[in-house]
């Protein structure tokens, strides 16, 4: 684990290189409380059984179960106890109250607005190994390129095998191996991004590590997490994997061209995804045979109009506020 | 990176919850710092019941990820908040056990998560 800023997987490299730490990459801020005002901990005397009388360090006993700050007594579990021996501070608990998740969110935050910046539709391609992810970004590519420019971040334990087929589109693409990590996280789509050069893109097209599981808690700053599933899996994957298909906002059923040859029922598949995450929009593809890509391009195209739409709308506030300011300070500067 | 030990709980999928123990571990540090702690020995958590994690998982990595900082022997108390929905239908609140499961109501499945999803360091004892 990096020491520098407590991220995780130390073994994980962007296009084969280290993900190092020599440089400013805007560290979260995780200092302040978020419900706690400013010295507002919570203090409260801590001993094993806090009405049973105790011996302090100088031969007195006592017995109290007292609190600071109107908080409501409580024993504390951990392995110190009473701690009032001379010279050691009293124990003491302080309020937290933040998610796990805090320092990934805040880097998926970043990450989110960045792509606001540069007007990029992004989304987050989830789904079990081999269910055709790739398949289908290389026909993504094909089928939107005199449309749109896509750029491509490859998350997979190892090898470059994935951003090269990417690349043999003329698109661009960068990989992301995590070493043993089971998923992408925020800062790692951070740095891959920044290296992509992203600015003329409409689409980020960003390829997760092949797992049902892991990828669902991590936000990577997204537009949206599109869960993919082959006919070859089964139609129950929704019921048994339920953490990915409730984070999901599209579920692209995948391989339809093999549904003769196999025992993949679409709408059950649809109806167990939909116990899990009502209303959730499923498509039909083949990204073999190209059967249903035009329903996913259309939806791919209808989010980077609105990804550019307000990143537009951005750039306009933006002149207008210069303008402005312009204009103030044209009537306000001191004259020669 | 701290070194891991390789014989996690069986059957469980205990890699995605080193990566939460590590976020773990990164807030307790800093709210340790932030109060000079030399030492954390307790860590209060909520995990609710339809989290993506599990607790048992959290608690080996946490154990793991410790070793040589402030929290390295930490106890981890763990509450579970209960999954709350929305039902649609019922156009109410419900209890909701597990993702996947009806209303237990009106055996609809619109249903809108409202609780049960937090993963939250609530308090941590110093000293």
């Amino acid at each position: 684990m990096c020491t520098t800023c407590g991220c995780g997987h130390g073994d994980t490299r962007i296009d084969g290189a280290a993900l190092g730490h020599e440089h400013d990459h805007g560290k979260p801020d995780l200092r302040t409380d978020t419900t706690t005002a400013a010295g507002a901990a919570v203090y409260r005397h801590l001993s094993v059984g806090a009405t049973q009388p105790h011996r302090h360090a100088d031969g007195t006993w006592h017995s109290h179960a007292h609190e600071h700050a109107g908080a409501p007594a409580r024993v504390a579990s951990g392995p110190l106890g009473a701690a009032h021996a001379p010279g050691m501070s009293a124990s003491r608990i302080v309020q937290v109250e933040q998610d796990i998740l805090a320092q990934n969110n805040a880097y998926a935050a970043a990450n989110r607005q960045a792509f606001a910046d540069c007007g990029i539709f992004a989304l987050n391609l989830v789904s079990s190994p081999g269910s055709g992810k790739t398949t289908l970004l290389v026909r993504t590519i094909d089928a939107l390129r005199d449309r749109m420019s896509a750029c491509v971040i490859e998350g997979d334990q190892q090898t470059s095998l994935d951003a090269e087929r990417i690349r043999a589109t003329g698109a661009r693409a960068v990989q992301v191996n995590t070493g043993k990590g089971c998923h992408l996280d925020a800062h790692m789509v951070g740095h891959a991004f920044a290296s992509l050069d992203p600015h003329d893109c409409d689409l980020l097209l960003i390829e997760n590590v092949g797992n049902l599981v892991c990828p669902a808690a991590f936000d990577l700053g997204e537009a949206h997490k599109v869960v993919i599933l082959s006919v070859t899996e089964g139609d129950d994957k929704p019921l048994k994997y339920p953490d990915m298909f409730h984070a999901a906002d599209l579920m692209v059923i995948n391989k339809v061209d093999l549904l003769p040859h196999v025992e993949f029922d679409v709408d059950r598949a649809i109806a167990n995804a939909r116990r899990v995450r009502p209303d959730l929009p499923a498509l039909h593809v083949s990204a073999t045979t190209g059967e249903g890509i035009a329903d996913w391009t259309a939806w791919i195209e209808a989010g980077c109009a609105a990804a550019r739409a307000a990143h537009d709308a951005d750039v306009a506030r933006l002149r207008r506020r210069v303008s402005e300011l312009e204009a103030k300070l044209a009537t306000d500067s001191p004259r020669a | 990176m701290r070194s891991i030990p390789v014989s996690p709980p069986a059957s469980r999928s205990v890699v995605h919850e080193v990566a939460l123990a590590e976020g773990l571990l990164s807030v307790v540090e800093a709210a340790a710092a932030r109060h000079s702690a030399t030492r954390v020995h307790t860590v209060w958590l909520e995990i609710g019941s339809l989290a993506h994690v599990e607790p048992e998982a959290l608690r080996f990595c946490f154990a793991a990820v410790t070793r040589g900082s402030v929290a390295e022997g930490a106890a981890l108390e763990i509450a579970r908040p209960p999954g709350l929905a929305w039902c649609m239908p019922c156009g109410e609140r419900v209890a909701l056990a597990g993702l996947g499961d009806a209303c237990p109501v009106c055996g609809s499945y619109q249903l809108q998560v409202l609780e049960g999803e937090e993963m939250r360091v609530k308090e941590i004892g110093i000293g």
